[in-house]
């Protein structure tokens, strides 16, 4: 019986085995950032490489899911949509270091880490949207508290990972105290409760229920060629905040291997791809951000919003205040 | 109750496939006891009281209003006189194949400030601004309860019928015999025989709603699975998050356990259910006022969001997105076929198990193999994660030991993670369903095959199966609904280039780009639809 047992494991093993032969050219991918944008990067990548690409899309758990596959995740890379989801992938050891001469050199020294892990592939500033109805404004973030806004600002959840890393950068600028003061006065002065995304805003002051709203600069540019939102669009200005001072918040998508990654070999020049002056051009064309290389132009449209200040502020910096912000977030009761 | 067989290999089966189905539950109780009090605390002093009561508020008005709907309307249709009864019988059902997220995103659109109600109101009454009016807001509390109430009382509905469609009609003549009214007698007689149905429904209607996270998140809501979103994924301890999802477990576990102990001892069963049954006379005010409401229902549930998104899909959809649609539709497709099929056989093997043997524990297996359906979808993911990837790791270093290259995630990175994970938080639903179909047969049933000699299995094949054929369909057919509507778990779950239709609808919605998906939405109620037509259709033959 027993013996019996053990040789049908064994059979069963070896068929396990035998089913699961490993094709070589392919990368597997986990990514927070939408198909319809990375799509047409990796469909580019195929046809130069031989490589196949494979994606998982997510939303959320990725660095849960990473590390509760272990070293026999598939997954050789991770594409993420702001700082602080790189930062908690390398604080839980979920990724390795690339050494790269191609990366390094082609992307600026602030938006790379000191240790390899993740590499900046876009920036994009949290800008501040206002009714044209107001005129021509100026604004820095801190403004979004001054009383005479009462009732008039608009925004998603204070949890979006864009708005937290907005909140971090505010703690590393004014502290805990101003910053939690800050996060009250704000939401004293919101329209309603914070709500929808970034485009609602946008939305929500085109039908007068506010006249100031946060949203990530390449929105605008999206809205604009969305039939149905570009009403929405025509009615506001985008604002970069805090010209006159630290410059705009901005934050980030980027890219890190994956610790026990399978294909190394071929994330890296995935990875390299993505910096590459294509890759990043249709980054700047189809998704309107800004590319992270500086001598790739950002699309007409965006560069018709003119330039800006961003805030020298390090995204490691922004990425350590993270648990402070949430908490912040949860005292002022902001989503509530 | 005296229990007939006693038959070891289904007994084994029956308690393994239990086990099989709690074990990440367990895994997640495990985690939660880990859980730092200092966070539980912070939340606590800061926004879990908030939390807390607007999770019991929502689940109190959803039931209650999917109660008002679904009982009322499965009352009208069985009991009175009203016309176009037959086209109403499973037209209510149709609210069943529309996502919760699908018709609170509609809604909203529709009576939000900018939409066509407000605008059209606007203009007609010269308003300028939203202060010189007042208008309901959609996006609050009662609003998401309403939306949920409106596209889960078909539950309600469904079971009530059945029950009522089926119930010995002696019963009621006796008591019509006594000298009650044709209306007595249905609030003394048939609506206290349909409690064990109504309660099941509703105990699902109250899990369901639960568990919803894209509603109350459209809605801006926040309530308890908004806590653990937060403490997973925002402060990324998954301890305090399984200790939170263990909590609102328990609280389910409670409400569902007590139900059913109020009505232990009581028992209905139906001898002869083809009986013709006597109809209350409504007087004509009443039809239309009980037509009117019928029909509001079967409107605001379906044909309304259904005609907003089929012209949002004229409007804006090309032939080109219906081809990338085939394999996401197939994709979904595949998974709720398994996991209806699984579900509904785990529950018929666990139900039958319960009725007909001879195990003092016989109700346990089918109990506790339920509990999934509370569990948030996303921490139902992580849990399943926590529970098949070690086992995957086994057969990885298993394989790796006997000198052969590792296979990789076989189960928990595979289909069988999505199905596994669908079945265990549809199981409740197969099992509720399949339950209440057996305790309509009568005992006496159980004895005769045994008493002539014949053997468990012809016993089942020839008597038990067959009885239960409607309700077999009836469950699976709830269950591959569900799944097709599922969410959190599929996107967090599925392996490489894996979309399915309500993935894909859902990412377009929380970009506020729905027309864009509107082609995609319409085939998820249409692969819903499917089963509920089939149904009908069955039923009518019968």
């Amino acid at each position: 019986m027993l013996r019996k047992s053990f040789i049908s494991l064994f059979i069963a093993l070896f068929f396990i085995a035998a089913f699961s032969a490993k094709a070589n050219d392919i990368v597997n991918v986990y990514s927070y950032r939408q198909p319809f944008l990375v799509e047409p990067l990796f469909d580019k990548f195929t046809k130069q490489s031989g490589i196949k690409v494979n994606v998982v899309f997510a939303k959320k758990g990725m660095a849960e899911r990473l590390a509760r596959e272990g070293k026999y995740s598939p997954a050789d890379i991770l594409l993420t949509t702001d700082i602080s989801r790189l930062i908690e992938l390398r604080d839980k050891n979920l990724i390795q270091p690339v050494n790269s001469a191609v990366l390094s050199s082609a992307i600026p020294k602030q938006y790379q880490a000191q240790d390899n892990t993740w590499f900046a592939l876009t920036t994009r500033v949290r800008n501040i949207y206002s009714a044209k109805r107001l005129g021509k404004i100026d604004l820095n973030y801190e403004d979004l508290a001054d009383e005479k806004y009462k009732g008039r600002v608009c925004t998603r959840s204070g949890k979006h990972p864009y708005n937290v890393a907005l909140v971090a950068s505010m703690i590393s600028e004014h502290g805990e105290a101003y910053t939690l003061d800050w996060l009250k006065k704000v939401k004293s002065n919101l329209a309603r409760k914070p709500q929808g995304s970034d485009r609602g805003q946008v939305q929500a002051i085109h039908q007068k229920l506010c006249d100031i709203s946060l949203g990530n600069s390449y929105y605008f540019g999206k809205m604009l060629k969305d039939e149905k939102q570009k009403v929405w669009a025509d009615e506001v200005y985008i604002n970069f905040p805090n010209q006159k001072n630290r410059g705009a918040h901005i934050n980030i998508s980027g890219v890190a291997m994956a610790k026990y990654a399978p294909n190394a070999k071929n994330a890296q020049a995935l990875m390299e791809f993505l910096v590459s002056k294509p890759a990043q051009a249709l980054y700047a064309k189809t998704n309107m951000e800004y590319p992270v290389r500086e001598d790739v132009a950002v699309s007409e449209l965006v560069a018709s919003w003119g330039s800006y200040n961003a805030d020298a502020l390090a995204l490691e910096e922004i990425a350590k205040n993270r648990t402070t912000a949430l908490k912040l977030l949860d005292q002022a009761q902001f989503d509530l | 109750m005296i229990a007939l067989y006693n038959n070891k290999i289904w007994k084994l089966v029956s308690y393994v496939t239990a086990l099989v189905l709690i074990v990440p539950m367990l895994v997640m109780l495990l985690g939660g006891v880990s859980a730092s009090t200092q966070l539980f605390l912070h939340l606590w002093q800061t926004v879990l009281p908030t939390y807390l009561e607007n999770t019991l508020l929502l689940a109190f008005w959803v039931v209650l209003l999917a109660l008002l709907f679904g009982v009322l309307s499965a009352s009208i249709i069985t009991q009175t006189n009203i016309v176009c009864k037959h086209q109403l019988r499973w037209l209510l059902l149709l609210p069943l194949a529309m996502p919760a997220y699908l018709v609170a995103y509609l809604y909203t659109d529709l009576f939000d400030y900018a939409g066509p109600v407000q605008r059209n109101l606007r203009t007609w009454f010269d308003w300028q601004s939203a202060n010189e009016y007042w208008f309901f807001d959609i996006r609050t509390l009662p609003g998401a309860a309403l939306m949920l109430a409106l596209v889960l009382f078909p539950y309600i509905y469904m079971l009530t019928r059945g029950t009522f469609e089926q119930q010995d009609q002696n019963l009621i003549r006796a008591s019509r015999l006594l000298g009650l009214t044709a209306k007595q007698s249905f609030f003394k007689v048939a609506l206290p025989l349909a409690r064990p149905a109504i309660a099941v429904s509703a105990s699902l209607v109250l899990m369901e709603t639960l568990a919803d996270f894209a509603t109350v998140q459209y809605f801006a809501v926040n309530t308890l699975t908004t806590a653990i979103y937060d403490t997973w994924l925002g402060y990324g301890d998954l301890g305090a998050a399984n200790a939170l999802a263990s909590i609102l477990m328990l609280l389910i576990l409670f409400v569902v356990l007590a139900e059913q102990r109020s009505r232990t001892g009581l028992r209905h069963q139906s001898a002869r259910p083809n009986l013709k049954r006597e109809l209350i006379q409504l007087s004509f005010g009443q039809q239309i006022l009980a037509s009117l409401f019928c029909w509001s229902l079967v409107v605001f549930g379906f044909l309304l969001p259904i005609i907003l998104l089929i012209i949002m899909a004229v409007q804006y959809s090309d032939i080109t997105q219906l081809s990338a649609l085939v394999s996401t539709g197939i994709n979904s497709l595949k998974v709720s076929v398994f996991a209806a099929t699984i579900a509904v056989f785990i529950a018929l093997l666990l139900g039958l198990y319960q009725r007909l043997h001879a195990d003092k524990y016989r109700h346990l297996p089918l109990q506790i193999s339920g509990f999934g359906y509370a569990v948030p979808g996303t921490v139902l993911a992580m849990a399943m994660l926590s529970t098949l990837g070690p086992v995957d790791h086994w057969l990885n270093e298993a394989v790796e030991f006997l000198g052969f290259a590792a296979p990789g995630l076989m189960l928990s990175g595979s289909l069988f993670a999505v199905v596994f994970a669908l079945v265990v938080r549809f199981s409740a639903i197969a099992n509720g369903t399949i339950i209440s179909g057996i305790k309509q047969i009568p005992q006496s049933l159980d004895y005769a095959p045994a008493s002539l000699g014949v053997n468990l299995l012809g016993s089942l094949t020839k008597v038990h199966l067959p009885i239960l054929k409607p309700t077999i369909m009836m469950a699976w057919l709830l269950v591959f609904v569900e799944a097709m509507k599922e969410l959190p778990a599929v996107l967090l779950l599925r392996p490489f280039n894996f979309e399915t239709l309500s993935s894909q609808v859902y990412q377009l919605i929380s970009d506020e780009m729905l027309e864009q998906g509107a082609l995609g939405a319409i085939l998820i109620v249409l692969f819903g639809l499917l089963p509920i037509v089939l149904l009908n259709k069955h039923k009518e033959k019968v």
